[in-house]
């Protein structure tokens, strides 16, 4: 496995089946009354965010608490320049501490990437810009993983369709990347104003109609639209966003029995999913949250040395 | 600084790359050019193997001086132009304050002169302050001490299609010529990199071509309704190529220039992340860079112009979206144009004289350059040696800046010496 994770490409099959079946593991401690191993005790992990996430940032704070690391939480809002430090003194700041991992979300796309060639330690990027979150990628694969019964397996033949403003989407280009990987078939539908411009040369099918897709869905993975986007013109109205492309209870009918519903948070509830949608027994929103924080544990311990330090 | 008096015969160099000759330099002159010529009076320059071309113009450099001598200043820009070759660099408007007004064109021309290093001549801005409302004073610029006749806001299109109009209309009094920065602003609002498949993948805002070719095909009308003259600054893509070809096609007054890194890279580049790679109109793709050499090979395109555009280090070791654009060129050009032009087989030398000093010159209006290698031409000369290959080693540039997306790239060539009217600015590939 690669020393960073940036990409969800960084991942062969076997990394991202080796992540998700440590993050089982480490799952089941989570059931016990002591939820700590001191795997990475006398480690130091920072969370160096650029963007406002508190939930990202409390499960990656939660993770590395529960191997016992050191956590430095390093907010940074707003840009770089101008305003303060540059990136890369912060990056030498962090190395002076001797940061071991560097957690960042930026809203910059590839400054995960930029931070890589100033730092030492391993980089996770916890998202950048319009680029990837590759972590979110991992829990929700977990998540399928475990509400398919796929046991210690991959997710060959799973048929997952994501909606919504995939343009902006770093959820969206993780997820299609890791999935794939994972031999499951993606689909992506949205307003043709929302893909990005050779969406084609992606390893997923791509369409507009999301009632022609639902019945041949086993996961629906809703994407939160933000309203700024309907004064940039990608589409006229909320509400007639809503009627194309949001999930309400009727949409949901179309699902086959076994079809489970997933959303990255924060919900936009009443535009891309209805709450009676939200709130049903085939969403995984809650589930989603509690295996981030296995999966992110997971990914501490095996780029932090794991296996490595125990010898 | 040489004497320009001194009488120098340059032994064995190509003119052209053709036969071997003799150029025999007096009094700022070529005064023949021959076999076996000979003065004892003369300092003699061994050349043999090195090809002979006219002094290199380029029509698009920005030495950002006055305002941001953190970056270059024209003392800094004209001795990188020099070891690139050069003896005439236009020195672009958006300096601060802006060049548009008689004032500050005579300032960067008179401090050009004192440089000494090449001729600079000054571009005027198009609009008051690069605002984009109202024209600035463009005749007191070309009435001028600095004679200014190329105008353009470059960095900013005049995207108003009035202005555009009246820019071009207006210009004719005194033989101008407009230089259009094509860029649709709101089709390029936030916009990052080349639109296409990598900028998708890496998630950075797009920068369509479109965004370019509607600009060009919207100016090339008006310029033909009018009847002026317009120069399309730094094409990058196959579109509007095309689009230049069409309008040549109809005897309209359009030329074009591209820049040697449009020449050379690509938008994949960008998956570094690395801002280097970062440029106004952006890296394109391999089917644009095919294009714009087969437009640059058959006259579509006129000319290639620098677009050098240093940056201090502070403003490209950041996060790609906050990064300044812009590459430095002038110490590169001639290179990145021999492995792109002469390499494929697109281009002789003849055509690289052409390209890079005949038609700038004539674009730019400047009589003193582009002439050809002939007795009585001014001695504004370039001996470069083809042969050589090395890395780029931009710590050894003379530009105050290092933001060139050439460096550790093999590059062939090496610029041995330059002459401006009869003088060396350049002998042994360092500055005289």
């Amino acid at each position: 496995m690669n020393r960073h994770l940036i990409s969800a490409a960084d991942l062969t099959r076997d990394d991202a089946l080796l992540i998700l079946d440590t993050a089982d593991e480490l799952a089941r401690m989570a059931d016990r009354p002591i939820k700590k191993l001191p795997t990475l005790r006398g480690r130091t992990v920072v969370n160096l965010f650029y963007e406002d996430s508190t939930r990202t940032r409390i499960s990656f704070e939660a993770a590395a608490k529960r191997l016992s690391a050191d956590v430095i939480n390093f907010s940074a809002k707003g840009s770089s320049v101008g305003k303060g430090e540059s990136l890369k003194d912060t990056a030498q700041t962090l190395e002076a501490m001797g940061a071991d991992a560097v957690v960042i979300r930026h809203s910059a796309s590839g400054t995960p990437h930029r931070l890589a060639g100033w730092v030492r330690g391993s980089v996770i990027n916890a998202g950048d810009g319009a680029h990837e979150h590759p972590t979110q990628a991992l829990l929700d694969a977990f998540t399928m993983r475990r509400r398919f019964g796929r046991g210690t397996g991959a997710l060959d033949g799973l048929r997952v369709t994501i909606v919504g403003d995939v343009l902006h989407s770093r959820v969206a280009r993780s997820n299609v990347l890791l999935l794939h990987t994972l031999g499951a078939e993606v689909m992506l539908v949205a307003p043709p104003t929302l893909l990005p411009i050779a969406v084609e040369t992606w390893p997923c099918a791509v369409g507009y109609d999301l009632n022609a897709a639902l019945p041949k869905s086993d996961v629906v993975m809703m994407l939160r639209v933000q309203q700024e986007r309907m004064n940039a013109a990608y589409f006229p109205s909320v509400r007639e966003y809503s009627r194309r492309y949001g999930l309400d209870a009727a949409r949901m009918a179309q699902l086959p029995e076994h079809a489970i519903v997933m959303h990255p948070g924060p919900m936009n509830r009443g535009v891309e999913i209805a709450a009676e949608v939200a709130d049903s027994t085939r969403s995984t929103i809650v589930e989603q949250v509690t295996n981030g924080v296995s999966v992110r544990m997971a990914v501490l311990y095996l780029l932090l040395g794991g296996a490595g330090a125990e010898q | 600084m040489s004497d320009s008096t001194a009488t120098w015969v340059i032994k064995g160099a190509r003119p052209l790359g053709g036969e071997p000759a003799d150029i025999l330099v007096r009094g700022g002159m070529i005064e023949e050019i021959g076999p076996g010529l000979g003065d004892p009076a003369a300092r003699v320059l061994e050349a043999g193997g090195l090809v002979a071309l006219p002094g290199l113009v380029d029509l698009h450099t920005h030495l950002r001086e006055p305002g941001r001598e953190d970056a270059e200043t024209v003392e800094t820009g004209t001795r990188a132009a020099a070891l690139g070759g050069f003896t005439a660099v236009h020195a672009m408007a958006n300096t601060d304050p802006v060049a548009d007004t008689a004032g500050v064109v005579e300032q960067i021309w008179r401090l050009g002169r004192h440089a000494g290093h090449c001729d600079v001549q000054p571009v005027g801005a198009v609009t008051a302050g690069l605002g984009g409302t109202r024209l600035a004073e463009l005749g007191a610029m070309a009435d001028s001490a600095a004679r200014v006749r190329v105008f353009s806001d470059d960095g900013r299109c005049v995207s108003d299609a009035v202005l555009m109009r009246r820019a071009l209309e207006y210009v004719k009094a005194f033989d101008g010529v407009i230089a259009q920065h094509a860029q649709e602003p709101r089709l390029t609002e936030g916009a990052q990199m080349n639109e296409g498949e990598a900028s998708g993948r890496l998630g950075l805002t797009g920068w369509p071509a479109v965004a370019e070719e509607a600009v060009i095909a919207r100016d090339c009308l008006l310029a033909a309704h009018v009847g002026s003259s317009l120069h399309v600054c730094h094409v990058s893509t196959a579109g509007s190529v095309e689009i230049i070809r069409w309008a040549k096609a109809k005897g309209w007054q359009v030329t074009a220039e591209v820049t040697p890194h449009h020449l050379l890279l690509t938008d994949e580049l960008a998956a570094s992340y690395d801002p280097v790679y970062k440029v106004n109109p952006p890296l394109r793709t391999g089917a644009d860079v095919a294009a714009l050499r087969e437009g640059l090979a058959d006259g579509t395109i006129d000319c290639v112009a620098t677009d050098h555009a240093p940056h201090p280090l502070e403003d490209k070791e950041t996060e790609w979206s906050t990064a300044a654009f812009g590459m430095t060129g002038l110490e590169t050009a001639l290179r990145v144009v021999q492995e792109a032009m002469i390499e494929t087989g697109l281009l002789d030398w003849a055509g690289v004289a052409d390209r890079m000093s005949v038609r700038p010159a004539a674009i730019g209006r400047l009589s003193g350059h582009g002439n050809p290698l002939l007795a009585g031409s001014p001695a504004n000369l370039t001996l470069y040696d083809p042969a050589p290959r090395a890395a780029v080693d931009q710590r050894a540039h003379a530009s105050m800046s290092r933001n060139t997306p050439f460096a550790g790239m093999l590059l062939p060539g090496l610029v041995v010496a330059t002459f401006l009217r009869g003088a060396p600015t350049v002998l042994d590939g360092k500055l005289a």
